[in-house]
């Protein structure tokens, strides 16, 4: 007998979730068992994992792409398992991608891999952040000098930063990204990278360590002065002048709303 | 205030079509997307749908409310569907006779339920929570099957209609649907189509499907990769007849999508028959 609407979803969203769902019984109910024993079952079982899958394929493009599709789908598919979607915007899932990675046997040791994955995130987030006004350099040039300093910015909303101190993940993630040559030497060292996404489409350059701490302290709601003398604190050769123009040009920040 | 020109057939919105989409001129287009793929803050995705929606009609489509999932939909996710709503104004709102989301997981497909008098009492109340917050109908689409399922107090036919009268929603009549879980679960799509409940049908959907890999076509799947297949298209013409009247019809392609040609041919094939029952509800 088909049980109740509540039972009847426990059981199927159980039998149908990749790896199974807590306190699934064992063996199922025999209405379960009949509806799993015909062809049709499968049909739902498929459907149901592909579009997990998809998803992270599509979310995560550069990491597929180092790691190859059978790597790939291998991973996603152990990621599947114990962090499913809830939420049907499917081009937002795979929040923890990157450290699943980080963990997961098969590509544990591949320690740039997870910073390679955050920038994948990080370009998701950024294609679907608010739209805010950016802070230009024209703004900051009409202020006096001695205002500069008390100047409020926040970072944009579709601003995303990432410091990788150990790897080279930038590089690496903007060669597949930008389909640039991969032969090319890669200086094994630490790099930084900004997301931005001044007009319609999100864009990309290299932020070093000191850029996004500046960036980490508007964050934090700091006026420049004292965001760049925080910044000078752990980062004392920081030529504050030039990054504050960087980051004016690529559309990283925007006027603080008194 | 201008006039909304009527709808005849369109297209489901793809991303590698949207600046074509945005140029295309022709009679009674208009275009289809999923909500859930423009539920973001900002950026160029609603960027393009506020462009799109001042060159033609726009119609969101879930799939993933999970209207007959034994609980309230989620009031962030119905929140959005608003928001979204109010921002592109569109001119068809639908979901589906299905469910996704259950105890804070979403599962992507449109799983089947037992419809007996429970599940009539909350798909029915659930209709009614999304309406009152849209301040509109939405239409229900009957989704594909593919399980011998015990448990109906109703057939999906009287449940539709069933649902119609309690809550004063629209229908989405998946044709493709229709011929898929009718040669699944072997019964005659002519059958289900005569006993639908034509009168509510505010779209029609027309896909393409293919046969299962491993059993053939014993078993049908509405794959949504593939032209819409000659059976269909009889079918849509006998509910055209039978409705006598032209329903705005969806040409859906979701997977292998072709060029945006390929699809306006058989969008146009569609068009020329919605334009022939048009005329002939004029006649008559």
């Amino acid at each position: 007998m088909t049980p109740h609407l509540t039972a009847f979803q426990d059981g199927l969203a159980a039998a149908l979730r990749p790896g199974g769902m807590p306190g699934t019984p064992v063996p199922p109910p025999q209405w379960l068992a009949a509806l799993a024993a015909q062809p049709g079952f499968a049909v739902y079982r498929n459907t149901v994992a592909q579009g997990c899958l998809d998803a992270l394929r599509a979310n995560y493009p550069t990491v597929r792409q180092l790691l190859g599709a059978d790597c790939f789908d291998g991973a996603a598919r152990a990621f599947v398992r114990h962090s499913p979607p809830t939420d049907g915007r499917l081009l937002l899932y795979g929040a923890g991608f990157a450290a699943h990675l980080a963990h997961w046997a098969p590509t544990a040791a591949l320690h740039y891999l997870p910073g390679v994955a955050r920038l994948d995130r990080l370009w998701t987030e950024s294609h679907c952040a608010a739209d805010a006004a950016l802070a230009t350099p024209a703004l900051l040039a009409a202020l006096p000098p001695e205002a500069l300093g008390q100047q409020c910015l926040r970072p944009h909303p579709a601003a995303r930063w990432l410091w990788c101190a150990r790897h080279p993940v930038y590089t690496l993630w903007r060669r597949h990204r930008e389909a640039l040559p991969l032969d090319a030497p890669l200086p094994w060292q630490g790099e930084g990278a900004l997301l931005t996404r001044p007009e319609s489409a999100v864009c990309w350059c290299a932020l070093d360590a000191a850029g996004c701490t500046l960036l980490e302290q508007c964050a934090h709601g700091l006026p420049l002065g004292e965001a760049a003398t925080a910044t000078l604190h752990t980062h004392p050769g920081a030529e504050l002048g030039a990054l504050l123009a960087l980051l004016l040009r690529a559309g990283a920040l925007t006027p603080a709303i008194a | 205030m201008a006039t909304t020109p009527p709808l005849g057939a369109g297209l489901g919105l793809k991303p590698q079509h949207y600046e074509d989409a945005f140029a295309l001129q022709a009679g009674g287009l208009w275009w289809e997307l999923h909500p859930e793929n423009y539920g973001v803050g900002g950026g160029p995705r609603l960027a393009w749908l506020e462009a799109l929606r001042t060159r033609h009609p726009l119609s969101l489509h879930g799939v993933s409310l999970s209207l007959a999932a034994d609980a309230p939909p989620d009031a962030a996710q119905l929140e959005r569907l608003a928001q979204l709503a109010r921002r592109v104004e569109p001119a068809l709102i639908s979901e589906h006779l299905a469910w996704s989301a259950w105890r804070g997981q979403y599962l992507p497909d449109l799983l089947p339920f037992p419809r007996n008098h429970a599940a009539l009492a909350r798909i029915g109340a659930n209709i009614a929570r999304v309406q009152d917050r849209l301040g509109r109908a939405i239409a229900i689409e009957n989704p594909a099957h593919y399980l011998h399922l015990a448990g109906h107090d109703w057939g999906e036919t009287d449940f539709l209609a069933e649902l119609v009268r309690r809550s004063g929603c629209a229908l989405l009549l998946d044709v493709n649907n229709v011929y898929v879980s009718a040669h699944n679960l072997g019964t005659r799509a002519e059958d289900y189509l005569d006993a639908f409940p034509l009168h509510a049908v505010a779209e029609i959907h027309l896909a393409g499907h293919h046969a299962d890999p491993q059993w053939g076509d014993t078993l049908l799947i509405d794959s949504h990769d593939a032209p819409v297949a000659e059976p269909v298209w009889a079918l849509y013409e006998r509910v055209l007849a039978r409705a006598g009247r032209a329903i705005p019809t969806l040409i859906e392609r979701d997977a292998e999508v072709p060029p945006l040609a390929e699809l306006m041919a058989e969008r146009d094939r569609a068009q020329g028959l919605l334009a022939a029952a048009q005329s002939q509800e004029a006649a008559s």
